[in-house]
């Protein structure tokens, strides 16, 4: 319980202090502005375009990772025993560190020497190939890709954990009955899945703002803050532009928001669910 | 006829479905080709070959000089920090989740919602503060200046899914076990523990993989390759030579290679283990 206190509860209320002041790091140069940090922040234009890219990250992680991950589990359920062999190598992505994915991409990105351009060059799409990462115009949509190769097979798994709950019977009879394959999907199993489906979709809105690794290794945010998120900017204002004050606005502004959509969240599911 | 249709349809699906195996088995795996491949490359030969030919012959001095650098010091250090850390996790949660489970204390409950309610901390908004706690207790860049937040980020969950699993160990055990009655530390020890070792793995497990690949905290708190961590190997050689893609590669094989032989060796029990991740939020 200390340890909590020290590490997680000291630092978030010392995240609010440091918010009110006006402090380079260093020594005793410490200044109290009051609420001027946040008031700042209100109109940092750069902060709304990281939070409009945190929340377009949220909604493509549920709408692209979620879809994929439920149609890979629900073929790998059928396949049964055989899938070991797959089930593995899909896995691998997982194991990395965000750094080592990171630093992979870059290079699979390369505009000069990277295998992605150099296919496409090489199948007569030259006006495809492009700097993925270092231009603002798709800097976002390009580490939005790899956020999804990474984070793809954990949802494969946990659905996949879902469908194994369910009752092999229940299939069976439904069969017996004269119903297709695709009327037990949508009818039954997905019902079935809907707890798992929806701590899913809970656990990528959360992670989604308040995501970090991959972007940072990437782009730093940039070109232009193209792909500037809450975290990336928090972690440039303060260990690049040494504004500890300020970055620490940023800190609490993204827990503020989290602990908000985490809250709201839970209690829509939990009233769907009583209703249900 | 309907039959034959039907056989049809059927077939029809099942190769729909291969070709999603597929199309997905490439989006995984052409990377780890790409990387396997380029890092037995020299480095003239990444740049004067296209990265899709196979390299013209084994280049092994990109292992080789990766293996003579700091390697060992990273991977020594990640032992060391991730061992302590869970360690402590381990012990800490499950006393922490035994006293949540079968003693009743004041403000028992409270205290376990915010271990809840800490679950869902950003833990990217405590860096700053993390960061000059750090610096003015003189941890910074040591290796035990990771242990203390590493261990406060694994808690909360750790707590709660063993909360979860000790509520689930009948009390009468407790009675059978100790008919003249021991003491909470005691019952701790000889039962509560001892009954708890597949929740303890599942714990261990998840914290272990997690602070394995962590990044962000051992980038900041540290900052000499003599006290950094293996995600930190990557990065430094990264910054220290930007072109050589052979042998940054070999440093992205080297440093995923533990983890995945862990793997390849007991798959189920650490899928079990990462999924408890899943109980987050």
């Amino acid at each position: 319980m200390l340890l909590l206190a020290v590490f997680l509860l000291y630092p978030l209320v010392g995240s609010f202090r440091l918010s009110l002041l006006d402090w380079n790091g260093l020594g005793t140069g410490a200044r109290y502005v009051g609420l001027a940090n946040w008031m700042h922040l209100s109109h940092d234009a750069v902060f709304w375009k990281a939070l409009r890219n945190n929340l377009l990250l949220a909604v493509f992680s549920v709408l692209i990772q979620l879809p994929i991950a439920l149609v890979l589990a629900v073929m790998l359920d059928k396949a049964g025993r055989g899938s070991r062999v797959l089930k593995l190598l899909y896995f691998l992505p997982l194991l990395m560190s965000s750094v080592a994915i990171g630093v992979l991409f870059k290079n699979v990105y390369d505009p000069n020497f990277g295998p992605l351009d150099v296919a496409l060059r090489a199948i007569g799409l030259d006006s495809l190939a492009q700097d993925w990462l270092g231009d603002p115009r798709f800097s976002l949509a390009s580490t939005i890709a790899v956020i999804c190769w990474q984070n793809i097979p954990f949802y494969m798994i946990l659905f996949l954990a879902g469908l194994s709950s369910f009752p092999a019977e229940l299939g069976e009879a439904a069969r017996l009955d004269g119903a297709s394959e695709s009327t037990i999907f949508w009818r039954i199993k997905l019902p079935h899945l809907q707890g798992t489906i929806r701590t899913a979709m809970l656990l990528a809105v959360l992670g989604s703002l308040r995501y970090f690794d991959l972007v940072f290794v990437m782009t730093g945010g940039g070109p232009e803050h193209a792909s500037e998120l809450m975290a990336t900017y928090m972690y440039n204002k303060v260990f690049s532009s040494f504004q500890l004050g300020y970055g620490s606005t940023i800190a609490s502004a993204m827990f503020l928001i989290v602990a908000l959509v985490a809250a709201a969240t839970m209690r829509a599911t939990q009233r769907y669910s009583q209703k249900v | 006829m309907i039959a034959l249709r039907i056989r049809e349809h059927a077939l029809a699906k099942r190769g729909v479905s291969y070709m999603l195996a597929l199309v997905w088995l490439a989006v995984t795996t052409l990377p780890f080709l790409f990387i396997i491949v380029t890092s037995f490359k020299s480095q003239e030969e990444s740049f004067s070959s296209s990265v899709w030919d196979l390299p013209q012959r084994i280049d092994l001095s990109q292992y080789e000089s990766v293996l003579h650098g700091a390697f060992f010091v990273y991977l020594r250090n990640s032992f060391f920090v991730v061992g302590l850390s869970v360690l402590l996790i381990v012990l800490l949660s499950s006393m922490a989740a035994y006293a949540f489970a079968r003693l009743d204390f004041p403000f028992g409950k409270t205290l376990f919602g915010l271990v809840v309610a800490a679950m869902i901390v950003p833990i990217h908004a405590t860096l700053v503060p993390i960061y000059l706690l750090i610096r003015n207790i003189g941890l910074y860049d040591t290796a035990f200046a990771l242990v203390g937040p590493y261990v406060a980020f694994g808690l909360p969950i750790s707590i709660f899914i063993l909360t979860e699993f000790m509520r689930q160990i009948p009390r009468e055990l407790e009675e059978a076990a100790c008919l003249d009655g021991c003491g909470p530390l005691k019952i701790f020890w000889r039962i509560y523990f001892p009954l708890s070792t597949p929740g303890l793995a599942t714990v261990a497990i998840y914290n272990a993989v997690a602070l394995w690949n962590e990044f962000i905290f051992a980038y900041v708190l540290t900052s000499t390759p003599a006290h950094r961590t293996l995600p930190l190997a990557i990065w430094d050689f990264q910054g220290q030579y930007t072109s050589n893609v052979p042998g940054m590669l070999a440093v992205v094989t080297m440093t995923s290679l533990p983890l995945i032989a862990v793997y390849a060796f007991g798959q189920e029990r650490v899928i079990k283990g990462m999924m408890a991740g899943s109980l987050k939020g």
